[in-house]
């Protein structure tokens, strides 16, 4: 479905309304191609083309939301949405009035496209694999357009395309001996898949070393952007939106309290501006271009969406209450002082499987993967096995903080839950003076 | 909307020219009530159609899926499942002729003994209402939830060999929370029935008992912001049903998926520890440990007829006294492994396509009473309900978080402690079991999100199990 289309649609069904109806209709759609891969080969290959109308009908203090799927054919998607809203109405007056409800109700539009048509997936494949020759490559390649539009009875039109693909993959030595990699973004460009793969070759011949046992017990530690990322996912349940924060169920409810702070070198941003995300709300409000979040180690501000907006009386800042496109500012380590400056301890290239331990304190437990390796005065010697560490962020990015690396990471999320992501974060990487390992 | 089995029969005149095809058609509804602190939230419904085409032709297997279910829509469908077939000709990871034919005709229904509709929304709001008013019964008190969700699933299943399977679900699922607060200590307690979803209708919601169980929820919410932590140390463990789902879930359950022995998941849910030499011969756990696949289980969330590649499905022992059996691997693993499976080839909707997935897997009840499960610990804790959970990507070393713990003393049930947890390693834990409820101890449950695959899907799973005893177990609490 195409913006012409949906907003002809959208133009129908509020044709339709009736009284002081007002009404919002939001479409998510996508044409995606997956193609996973095992072993250098292709596991399970197909397409998905979907399109999601989600309207909220309004009658005065009263609002109904529902989910329809559309077929992408004019005819048949006037009598099917038509239906929805009519089941919308028949729910509205069995409803309460709703206090929180809250949409803009000033006219705006926008219009952005990102992205250019990348490769057919043929080839895409064909150039991975042949790249990956020889290696026990596993994964998958996610492609194609992602669409999302906002039509409204106030005078809201907006539309967002992006055209992106993901390649996210890794490469197997054996059991669970791997080195993960990914190469997303909006323009294609082959040579940087096949640097991408060769840089793996030579990770892969250092976790081939003899491994390196760990005892549980608290040891210095580097976390690559990826691991930063895997923290920071974590953080952002529950983490920074303002019902959170209202109702002290946040896991930063010390900070906010002053009891606790991070290092002044930690500046958490959710910087939509530079995302992928769409500058609007279904609401029909306008997100800003940055919301600071945790400014020189302290609270800032929450993530505030519409419904949070009107209940305690701030300003909307953000369509839900987690980040989609969270930057940390960088810090002074370059590149090639990273294993310098940790001297003695653990290269962590990939934490997983992250869950609070304990939110009151901030602690957090899950378990290293892929890449993790040994490193003595400043020389990668060995891999670690898989390890659990258990410890509270107060002390990651707190008193064992010891510097973030100049360069950051550009993250974008692989999660095809419900459809593709178009989250991301730009990251760097931090050193740690302890992280305590249990298990 | 046209209804499901004339779209089928419509596709099956038309059908594309393939070795073998199949057409699986979903059309869901749901509906979502919930009040929050005294305040009805957005009510949410939700109508969504839409298929998938699977085509095995000139060596490959593709699929296309796509919510214009007009012929047009099917046939651009199958025309982007032959295109992605013809990729996995050239480049497949196994020969396509192994992709499972099924010639089954069969219906399922869940079991529902009142619909739906049959309360309206004015008299569902205010029951709800009434437990999000019972659940605020102090200052403290500073968060307050209570939900009613529905769901209907409607499938069929159609192939070219003449496979005609129809299966209809219904779910209501309830549940309420608290949230409790004092200074910086934050306690949550849910109840309602939340984790004890089923296959079912609006009886479900009247066993869950919403408004009486509210007043406990929210007192245990309080008593834990009270609650000494809970203490650390090696120690006995009870852990009661609403945990033992997700021990069972992340340490039996998912290590036995076949596509992860064979490397499908390594890139993302991971591997596993458990290795195809096993089977048949490895001690999984002691002899009180018995797991089933039981998709026969009448009302449990993942009950049914058949699997999504057409295989009937049957009651299977994965685990017999603490002896590895079989792995949970649809018919495709099976024949990409060469070994026995179950039906369990599952996809979360319309437009994902199956892959090996839990259904109701279920610890059998031994003949404790829960009473002997407690009287046989020295010094240890009772866990009760889920709050965290985190394992290894081969399903080995995994830890645990529950919203309440009880301390075991001298055999004797004592106090409340808070942020209770636990740690273990998958392969020696079971081996720690020592005591099994019986079969009155024994609650159906399930999970509704277990995350999976690529692209990422999530499905409801089912988990029956009584209370168990484990030795020996390293707990702790919480804090810094």
């Amino acid at each position: 479905m195409n913006q012409d289309d949906f907003f002809a649609l959208a133009d129908d069904l509020a044709a339709a309304r009736r009284g002081n109806e007002q009404l919002f209709c939001w479409l998510d759609g996508e044409d995606s191609d997956f193609v996973r891969l095992n072993g250098n080969r292709v596991r399970q290959a197909g397409h998905v083309r979907r399109r999601a109308l989600h309207l909220t009908l309004i009658d005065g203090e009263r609002q109904v939301e529902g989910d329809g799927e559309l077929a992408g054919s004019p005819a048949v998607d006037r009598d099917r949405s038509r239906e929805l809203l009519a089941r919308l109405r028949d729910r509205l007056p069995h409803v309460p009035a709703d206090p929180f409800l809250h949409v803009s109700t000033d006219p705006s539009a926008s219009d952005r496209a990102v992205g250019e048509s990348g490769p057919p997936t043929e080839i895409a494949i064909e150039t991975l694999l042949a790249a990956a020759e020889g290696l026990d490559l596993v994964g998958i390649w996610a492609s194609g357009a992602i669409r999302q539009g906002l039509v409204s009875s106030y005078g809201h039109r907006h539309w967002h395309q992006s055209q992106s693909f993901h390649l996210d993959w890794s490469a197997y030595l054996e059991r669970d001996k791997a080195v993960k990699a990914s190469y997303a973004g909006l323009t294609w460009e082959p040579e940087q898949l096949t640097r991408t793969v060769a840089e793996q070759r030579a990770q892969l011949a250092l976790i081939a070393r003899p491994p390196r046992d760990l005892a549980p017990g608290r040891y210095r530690a580097y976390l690559a952007p990826a691991a930063v990322e895997e923290l920071l996912g974590l953080l952002a349940w529950r983490g920074f939106d303002l019902k959170s924060h209202r109702t002290s169920q946040t896991p930063l409810l010390r900070l906010v309290r002053g009891e606790r702070a991070f290092a002044p070198a930690i500046t958490l941003t959710e910087e939509f501006g530079r995302g992928l995300m769409p500058g609007f709300t279904a609401e029909g409000f306008v997100t800003p271009a940055s919301v600071p979040l945790i400014e020189a180690g302290r609270y800032a501000q929450c993530l505030v969406d519409a419904r949070d907006g009107r209940e305690y009386g701030v300003p909307v800042n953000a369509a839900g209450g987690a980040p989609e496109s969270l930057a940390m500012a960088a810090g002074e380590i370059a590149d090639e002082a990273i294993l310098t400056r940790l001297d003695t301890g653990l290269y962590i290239g990939n934490l997983w499987y992250s869950n609070w331990s304990d939110p009151n304190d901030c602690r957090l437990t899950g378990m290293t993967r892929f890449a993790c390796f040994w490193v003595a005065d400043g020389e990668i010697v060995a891999p670690i096995p898989v390890m659990r560490f258990d410890d509270s962020l107060y002390h990651l990015l707190g008193e064992r903080f010891e510097g973030l690396t100049q360069r950051r990471e550009q993250r974008l999320a692989a999660d095809t839950y419900g459809g593709r992501s178009t989250a991301s974060a730009l990251l760097p990487g931090l050193l740690v003076g302890g992280i305590d390992l249990t298990l | 909307m046209t209804p499901l089995h004339e779209i089928a029969d419509r596709f099956a005149a038309e059908a594309p020219a393939a070795d073998y095809w199949t057409l699986r058609l979903v059309a869901e509804e749901s509906d979502r009530l919930a009040v929050r602190q005294g305040v009805a939230e957005p009510s949410a419904l939700s109508f969504g159609a839409g298929a998938m085409v699977t085509l095995v032709v000139d060596g490959g297997v593709g699929y296309g899926a796509t919510s214009d279910l007009s012929p047009a829509g099917l046939r651009a469908a199958a025309e982007q499942a032959r295109r992605h077939a013809a990729l996995h000709a050239r480049h497949g990871l196994f020969d396509a002729r192994l992709y499972p034919r099924s010639a089954l005709q069969a219906d399922y229904r869940s079991e529902t003994a009142e619909p739906w509709h049959a309360l309206a929304i004015a008299d569902k709001l205010a029951l709800l209402h009434d437990a999000c008013r019972a659940l605020e019964i102090d200052a403290r008190i500073v968060d307050s939830v209570a939900w009613l969700e529905y769901e209907h699933i409607e499938q069929w299943l159609v192939t070219s060999d003449g496979g005609r399977i129809a299966q209809t679900l219904e779910r209501v699922a309830p549940g309420v929370a608290a949230v409790a607060n004092a200074g910086s200590q934050t306690q949550r307690r849910r109840g309602g029935g939340f984790d004890e979803c089923r296959q079912g209708g609006l009886e479900r919601l009247h066993a869950a008992r919403l408004v009486e169980d509210a007043r406990r929820v929210a007192e245990e919410a309080l008593a834990l912001l009270a609650a000494p932590e809970c203490p650390t140390g090696v120690m006995d463990l009870v852990l009661m049903p609403s945990q033992m789902i997700l021990q069972i879930h992340e340490s039996i359950g998912h290590p036995l998926e076949l596509d992860r022995i064979l490397g499908d998941e390594r890139n993302y849910a991971g591997t596993s520890f458990v290795t195809p030499e096993m089977f048949g011969r490895y001690r999984y756990g002691s002899t009180l440990l018995n797991v089933t696949c039981d998709p026969t289980v009448s009302g449990e969330l993942a009950s049914g007829v058949a699997d999504d590649e057409g295989t009937p499905a049957e009651r299977v022992h994965l685990i017999r006294d603490g002896i590895l059996e079989r792995p949970l691997g649809g018919r495709l693993s099976q024949a990409r492994a060469g070994r026995a499976g179950v039906a369990c080839a599952r996809a979360s909707g319309w437009d994902r396509p199956p892959i090996d997935r839990m259904t109701n897997i279920n610890l059998e009840p031994g003949d404790s009473a829960l009473a002997d499960l407690i009287a046989g610990v020295e010094r240890g804790v009772l866990m009760d309900t889920n709050r965290s959970w985190s394992i290894d990507d081969s399903r080995n070393k995994f830890q645990f978080g529950c919203e309440l713990g009880r301390l075991i003393e001298d055999g004797e049930l004592g106090r409340l402690v808070r942020n209770p947890g636990y740690r273990g390693i998958s392969a020696g834990f079971w081996r720690s079991l020592d005591g099994v409820g019986g079969p009155a101890t024994r609650e159906v449950r399930g999970v509704h999100n277990c995350g999976k695959g690529e692209p990422n899907q999530a499905v409801a799973v089912g988990h029956a199990t009584p209370p168990c005893r484990f030795r020996g177990v390293q707990v702790f609490g919480g804090g810094e």
